[in-house]
Parts: C-alpha cells; structure tokens; sequence
C-alpha cells in the first residue's frame, strides 16, 4: 500500500511513477457515451479498482487499457509512452477475462505458454516459466488437462496464471471472481492479494462488488454514467464519500434530502424535507442549500428509553426487523413519517416489530452531500 | 413417460414384448424404414449380388459366383478413372476450401449484421437452380465462341478453349459446389468465440498468428465437415463432367453410367464400380461424423 518513490531523479512525470495513466479520455459507441471525459493515474504496484454499477463504463475504461477500444478523443499513456493508437498485442499488460477466455483446444499448460511462444521464447524458457506460474496459482497438477476438465475456480487460475507467466507491466482484471460462487469468490481474493504482493506489479481490477473492491485495492474508483464520481483509498470512499451517488453505492446509507439552515464552521444544521432538524458534518462541497444527509446503518444507535444526546435524536417504531446473525438489521419508522434502516449488533435487548424506540448519531456520523 | 422404477426391475420377456413397448417406435419408424428398406438396402444388396457375378451382361447367361468383376477395376484403364475422379473432388475441394473460407470468414466476421442475412440468401440463391441448367450455363461461357473468350479478347488476352477439358470440369465442380462450401464453414465460423481472438491479442498474438493458432483450430471440426461433404458430392458428380469435361474427362459415375446405359451392358462390372464408390463414400461419411461437427452441417 505504501508507495515507495523509486528515485529522486524525477523523470516526466513527478513524485510516484504512474503505470497508467488516462488523459481526458472519451469512448463513444455511435451517438452512446460510454466513457467521458475520464483522467485517472494508476501508480506503480498499486493494486487499483474501478467500481461501479453495470453500464456504468468501467469494462470500456479497461479495454481501452488493454487495447481492445481506441479512443474517441484523449490518451492512454501506460510507463510514460502514449499507447492510444497501438494494437492490443503490442501493449505491455496483460488481461484476465471475466469469461476466462481460455483456449478450448490447448492443454492447460499450452494456454499459459501461448503468450512465450508467441514472443518466441526458447523452449527452456517457456517451460520454466509455466512451471513457475502453474506453481503460483497452484495448478502444477492440472497442466495436461483441457479447460473443459476443470471447475470454474481452476480455469479461473489458468486465466490468471496465462496473463502474469508474461511478466506485465500491469495486469487487468474484468470482473476475475464474477463467475465464481460466494465461498470461492473469498478464496480467490485471498490469492489475488497474495499474488499481487508477491509479483508487485500494478494490478487494474474492474468489479461491481464493493466488497471486493474495498478489502483489497490500495485505492478505488467509483464510475457512475461514464464519470468518476470519486478516487481514495476504500476508508476515503466509505467514509468520506464526496457525492449522494458513492455514499449509497458504496455500502448501505440512509440519504435524508433537506436544506441547509444555518452553517458553522464545520457542521451545518440541516432542516430534511419531512422536518427533522439534523446536525452534519460538511464535506465541504459548494454552498449548495438543497443537500443530502446520509448517515450509515451502522452509525444509528438504538435505545429503549430516551438517550441523553443533545443532537439528532428522535422518536419512532421498529416497522421491520430481519435477523442477521451477528447484527439485527432494523427499519425504524421516525414520528416524522421517515424510515432509517439501522444496523444493531445482536445484544439481549428485546426488540421486535412495532417496539417504541430511540434513535440516535453523532454528528460527526452523518455527511452532508450534494444531492445526485 | 415410464413408471417409475420398481426395487427390482426384472424385465421378463412378456413385459418386453408388450404392445406399449413397441408400438411407439414402430409408429414412428416404421414408414421410414421400409422405405429405406426397399428402395436403399434391397437394392444395394442387389448390386452387390449382381456385382459378384463376373462378366454378367444383360440378356445373356451368366455363369457362377466370383471376384472377376473387382479384379477388371484394377486394369490401368480404369484405375486412371478412379484416379483422375479422386484428382477432380480433392482438387474442386481444395479450390472450394480456398475460395470459400475468406468468403465465409467476411461473412460471418466483417459483414454489415444487417446485411448478413440476404447476403447469405444470395450465396443459397444459385442452389435453388437446377444442377443440369447451370452446368449448361457454363458450357455457352466456355465453348470456343462464349462469353469467357468474347471478355479475354476484349481484354487483349489470347483465346481459351477449356470446354471438354479437365479444367472446365474443375471450374464446373468448384462452382456447383461452393455454396456448399461456404454455409457450411460460415456456420461453423459464426459460432467463434471472439473473446478469443482477444485474449490472443492480449497476449501478444499478431491478427495473422491469432488466424493460425486460433481461429483455424476452433473451426476445424467446420472446415473438416464442409471438406469431406464437398469431397463426397464432388467424387460422384455426374452432371458437370458428363457435360463440361467432355471425353478426356471419364470419371467413375460416367463409366458406371456407361456399363449399365452405353451398349456394352456389363451390368456386373457396373456393379462392382459402384460397390466401389459406395464404399468410399460411406468412408468419407463415417469420417465426417468421427471427426466433422455434424451441427454446422445441419445448421446450414
């Protein structure tokens, strides 16, 4: 995570070296906009995520990367040189496919020499090298196998083990763990951190999962509409999201439209549409009056009798209550008519649907944003 | 449709020969097959019956059973048909694999989608004439005063007289049969996986390395069906030589025409040429369904 500056003698570009960089990119499909107006620096051995719904142009940024689109206007720089007009077989990274795209009539083995053989690398070589990537995604045993014989987490390996046998400058991955069931999709992010720590090249990860996203980049992205609404690191996205857009994306949020009553120095009082007065902490946006409160489930505490809080404290019911294990997941409906969904650890408090309850934050628990 | 399975399923024989066991498939297979039956095996049966009684000729007595008729194949004159008949389905293939991939390369891969469909309606389009007409259509472009030397003179290019030549019964065949050619391998390349041409560029592949390493072996089951389908048509053509090849260009369906129809009337020898031919085509048959992908082929 930490970045390490290689050298002082600042080449073009200044402080961390970027491995990708895209300048103003626009990709249009006919009269479609996919991606607009995009920059984003991906630096050197950092483990990179774009995040975002589906159609919200994040593949089309990646093939873009890789090659496989040309952009309408803007550039794609990858190690300082301008790759926007060259071919996908003469760039330096290599993809992993969300359909794996294995080649169906090779063995295992051929699938990951396919990429040194096609370089031209002596057969020595080409052995030691696949013997070395098969023992990375511990596959050695696998290697005269069909894909056709494996399970979706194996050819899943083969996928990962043919793009990083070539050595990339930077490795793309399109939705890697989208095929895979909920247990393997854990295992495999576990391996994926491995392999990034120990090959130390920059990985570029394209997933709608947040989860994903959030427990293993060093920094993320978040697209929405062919922009990007936001890049920090995953603590910067969840807990200090900068639109309504990430806030509710990115984990579960209550968002309270209102406007801004009166402002302090770092906290504004917010009057919400149904009347509740709420204190806010301010993400310093514009001074745009008609705002969005959003206040994570979690930051909610629940209380049966009157807390002594001063600020945004108020009165109602539990409408719905769904029991999670580790946590209750509850909907409170608020006298003002408003409902919050409230996350409570699982303690011998005797809750249940239509419970007179409390409920309150801290005011440094809840952002005001500019409304989407 | 079947009771569910008892603890024990003995099947007894009554139980197997109880109507219900049977009637079905007889129902729906019955017509068919003594179809088959009556106007394919008999028949065949028959020849290969008459084929192994040597010099049998019609209208005259034939004396017992023997190989005399298979042994007459293996004169030089004949085997020189065979040969040049095997000469002109693997060359008319070869050119129709040559011509017809591209085609159905652009077709599948390139081509206008909109477009697609009727430009795939102007390839079937030749098929729905009949065979005859449009080998005769050839003979008025290649004869001596036709349409090919009226364009080669306009042109400044000397006369060429191919008709009754071996190399007006190969244009013949390759064109009678490239249609073939073309649906099939465009069926076949339609169902090619593009993400793998992608991920060979990924890797570093040229567009020319991804042809040879990917597209070529992905479709191979394709370009093996078409070729032995057109190979199998080609072999046994009887149309385009009789009418374009002209005498230098005996193949084996016209010496077989000419035993049982031309006036020696060596129904036996006949015989045993056709045995011949069956057999080799049933080979290349059984090839295309070890080795073809029969689903391109039913598909087109």
């Amino acid at each position: 995570m930490a970045q390490t500056v290689r050298s002082a003698a600042v080449t073009a570009t200044p402080a961390t070296q970027s491995d990708v960089e895209l300048r103003r990119v626009v990709k249009a499909f006919g009269t479609e906009v996919a991606v607009r107006d995009l920059d984003l620096t991906v630096h050197q051995g950092e483990f990179f995520s774009i995040l975002g719904p589906s159609g919200c142009g994040k593949t089309t940024t990646l093939r873009l990367i890789a090659g496989f689109e040309t952009p309408t206007a803007g550039d794609v720089l990858i190690q300082g040189a301008n790759v926007s007009t060259v071919p996908a077989h003469r760039r330096p990274v290599n993809t992993v496919f969300q359909s794996y795209a294995l080649f169906d009539h090779m063995t295992v083995k051929d699938n990951i020499a396919f990429g040194l053989k096609i370089r031209r690398m002596g057969s020595l070589q080409v052995r030691d090298r696949v013997a070395e990537a098969l023992r990375l995604v511990r596959m050695e045993t696998m290697a005269a196998r069909y894909p056709a014989q494996l399970s979706g987490g194996q050819q899943q390996r083969v996928a990962l083990a043919r793009a990083l046998v070539n050595h990339p400058a930077v490795m793309l991955l399109d939705e890697p763990l989208g095929a895979l069931d909920q247990k393997l999709r854990k295992q495999m992010q576990v391996e994926l951190a491995n392999l990034h720590r120990q090959l130390g090249i920059t990985f570029i990860m394209v997933t709608h999962d947040q989860e994903e996203a959030l427990s293993l980049s060093d920094r993320i992205a978040v697209m929405n509409n062919g922009q990007i609404e936001q890049i920090g690191t995953p603590s910067d996205i969840y807990d200090r999201p900068r639109t309504a857009f990430v806030a509710d994306f990115i984990g579960d949020t209550n968002l309270l439209p209102g406007r801004i009553d009166q402002a302090y120095p770092s906290q504004v009082q917010v009057t919400t549409d149904s009347g509740l007065r709420v204190l806010a902490c301010t993400a310093s946006s514009g001074g745009a009056q008609t705002v969005v409160v959003s206040v994570r489930p979690e930051k909610i505490n629940l209380s049966l009798s009157a807390p002594a809080a001063a600020n945004n404290c108020y009165q109602g019911h539990i409408s719905h209550l769904m029991y999670l294990g580790t946590h209750l997941h509850c909907v409170v409906r608020l006298g003002s008519g408003e409902t919050l969904m409230v996350r409570q650890p699982n303690r011998a408090e005797s809750l249940g649907v239509d419970t007179a309850v409390y409920v309150h934050w801290a005011a440094d628990d809840c952002l005001v944003l500019d409304p989407a | 449709m079947t009771p569910a399975p008892s603890p024990t399923p003995a099947v007894t024989w009554t139980d197997r020969l109880a109507p219900r066991r049977w009637l079905g498939p007889v129902t729906l297979l019955g017509p068919a097959g003594v179809w088959l039956l009556v106007l394919l095996v008999l028949p065949t049966l028959l020849i290969l019956e008459i084929s192994l009684v040597p010099g049998l000729r019609l209208g005259q007595p034939s004396g017992g059973y023997g190989l005399g008729n298979y042994l007459q194949i293996l004169q030089p004159v004949y085997l020189r048909v065979i040969g040049r008949s095997v000469a002109f389905a693997v060359g008319s293939t070869a050119l129709c694999l040559l011509l017809g991939f591209p085609v159905a390369y652009w077709l599948a891969l390139m081509s206008p989608q909109r477009w697609r469909n009727l430009l795939l309606v102007a390839f079937i389009l030749p098929l729905w004439t009949s065979s005859l007409l449009r080998a005769y259509a050839w003979t008025t472009i290649l004869r001596p005063s036709g349409v090919l030397n009226a364009m080669l003179a306009a042109i400044g290019l000397p006369a060429q007289n191919w008709l009754n030549t071996p190399t007006a019964v190969f244009i013949g065949l390759t064109y009678s049969f490239l249609p073939y050619m073309v649906l099939i391998l465009y069926a076949s390349l339609e169902k090619l996986d593009t993400r793998l041409l992608e991920a060979a560029a990924d890797l570093g592949a040229t567009p020319r390395q991804s042809f040879w390493k990917i597209t070529v072996p992905q479709t191979l089951p394709g370009i093996a069906a078409a070729s032995l389908l057109v190979f199998i048509s080609t072999l046994s053509d009887f149309v385009v030589p009789t009418l374009l090849g002209g005498a230098s260009s005996m193949n084996i369906s016209r010496l077989i025409y000419n035993q049982f129809l031309g006036p020696t009337r060596a129904w036996g020898f006949g015989s045993a040429l056709s045995m011949v031919l069956i057999l080799a085509v049933s080979l290349a048959i059984a090839l295309l369904i070890r080795y073809g992908d029969r689903n391109t082929i039913t598909e087109a």
